[in-house]
């Protein structure tokens, strides 16, 4: 008894001198020295899937499908290879690359693999699939940002792609999309493109989304998807991040919110007293969908196809279940010269060619020979 | 159906199908493509290992409409014979492409894709394939 009050009273003392810190940033700053987004070029309209369905109220306009030899994996390699492209380096000094994505073509066998060694990385790397939802991709960014900030690794790969999967006349079905996007973080130099000034996640156990092993689809508790989930884990990032910081909204040029459809970021938007137009560069749901996993990636990768050296960037993802991660980048100098390296955002969004209801229930995958 | 040997025999030539990893010979210059161990220009042995671009055109193709087993539901698709612009030629599937879209002469690049799926349980195998190029 005694030693059990004792043990406490230690334990207490020990929580104390523990400052309360919620910035996340690491010993060397870091930067983005190659990024790199993928988009496949099928679409089909909302309205071509409500005919089917007897809908047509829409949340966005059309969205991106998958070849039938594309899957996430393969969407992963494309951004890569478009990532390697802006960095300028040897794809051996990449030291991991972290695949963040919910629709990854193996349960068990990584990704990272094939990806790694489709861009010549193998073998002196480490490699993993990350899963969180739909923040998958910023999750790996977190890791990457650590990794080369401690000062392990001069190179690390951040990737979050999907091929998205709805319930046929769910909702989501209007939405679930086909994307992605990757980051090559190093040491914040003249070579980096965009530095991180910190970051910050918030979690909590939210039953808003998920998917048990051997479903085919993701089932979601509707009563938790808005206030509960999305919002307030987004809003409580940005906000935590910005406070951390010392910043306000009107330090940043920029915002990039996890975008299921078009109405929660703008809305978003609207709470932390952001301008739309700050918003409208990186929110591209309304013309490719939700590319879970890929979402904010692919939405960054817009914002710096376009943006000037000096501007400031908030980027907060969401994953049900439920949590957000929050970024502030400034854009340097070198985005200038890297930017026209690879094909830019917006000439993969319009490229495109619409399928019918028909073929894209094939392009899915969804058809028993 | 000898599909562990399939398999075992794609993963030996992983860098030629994800990379594009080709052969120079270092006396003549000529570039190969799948890789060899001798010049078939002038008998050297000498060879080294160079990556591709992947960039290249389309000299001849057909269109696919009675496939192979492990390629049925990618029916019909294009197979077309290209030349690098390093010198080799190479047949491959071309994809985001529709059959009438299909020129001579036509520029693609290269990008990697699933080739073969061995049914829902299976291995996928992902290899090259070749697009009109996005920019
Ligand atoms: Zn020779």
């Amino acid at each position: 008894m005694r030693l059990a009050i004792s043990q406490r009273k230690s334990d207490s003392t020990f929580l104390r001198v523990m400052p309360m810190r919620k910035l996340l940033r690491p010993i060397k700053d870091v930067g983005i020295v190659g990024y790199g987004a993928y988009v496949p070029m099928f679409r089909i309209k909302s309205a071509e899937i409500g005919r089917v369905w007897g809908i047509n109220a829409f949340p966005i306009e059309e969205k991106a499908v998958n070849n039938l030899d594309e899957d996430a994996l393969t969407i992963g390699i494309e951004a890569a290879r478009n990532a390697l492209k802006r960095a300028k380096i040897d794809p051996g000094l990449i030291r991991a690359i972290w695949f963040g994505s919910e629709s990854k073509p193996y349960a068990v066998k990584p990704s990272a693999t094939v990806i790694a060694e489709a861009i010549g990385a193998t073998p002196h790397l480490d490699a993993a699939d990350f899963e969180f939802a739909c923040k998958a991709g910023t999750e790996a960014l977190q890791a990457a940002i650590g990794f080369v900030g401690s000062g392990m690794a001069e190179y690390a790969m951040a990737i979050g792609a999907d091929t998205a999967q709805g319930r046929p006349g769910d909702h989501l079905e209007f939405t679930a999309a086909a994307g992605g996007a990757a980051y090559i973080v190093g040491e914040k130099s003249s070579e980096t493109l965009a530095y991180f000034e910190g970051s910050y996640s918030y979690v909590t156990d939210t039953p808003d989304f998920w998917r048990r092993q051997h479903e085919h689809y993701p089932r979601h508790g509707n009563r938790f998807t808005g206030e509960p989930a999305y919002f307030r884990h987004i809003i409580n990032a940005a906000k935590g991040l910005m406070e951390e910081l010392g910043l306000t909204v009107n330090d940043f040029d920029y915002a990039v919110f996890h975008q299921p459809n078009v109405k929660f970021p703008l809305t978003v938007a609207k709470i932390l007293g952001i301008p739309v137009e700050r918003v409208k560069p990186g929110l591209l749901s309304g013309v490719i969908g939700n590319t879970y996993s890929g979402a904010t990636l692919v939405g960054v990768s817009a914002v710096l196809d376009i943006a000037k050296p000096g501007e400031r960037i908030l980027w907060v993802s969401f994953g049900s279940g439920a949590g957000s991660d929050a970024f502030s980048l400034v854009v340097q100098d070198a985005i200038e010269e890297k930017r026209d390296l690879a094909p830019k955002t917006w000439d993969y969004i319009n490229r495109k060619k619409y399928i019918d209801y028909a073929l894209y229930v094939k392009h899915r995958g969804k058809l028993l020979m | 159906m000898g599909k562990p040997m399939q398999v075992s025999r794609f993963w030996r030539h992983f860098k030629e199908k994800y990379r594009l990893i080709g052969t120079k010979c270092k006396k003549c210059g000529k570039i190969h493509f799948p890789p060899r161990q001798v010049c078939n220009e002038c008998g050297s042995r000498e060879m080294e290992e160079v990556q591709l671009s992947g960039r290249g055109k389309v000299i001849s193709w057909t269109i696919v409409r009675n496939p192979p087993s492990g390629f049925e539901y990618y029916k019909p698709y294009p197979l077309a014979l290209i030349e690098l612009e390093e010198g080799p030629i190479i047949l491959a599937q071309l994809t985001d492409v529709e059959p009438e879209e299909i020129t001579f002469g036509m520029e693609v690049e290269m990008v990697t894709r699933k080739i073969r799926e061995f049914n829902e349980d299976g291995i996928i195998l992902y290899g090259y394939k070749f697009r009109p190029p996005v920019k």
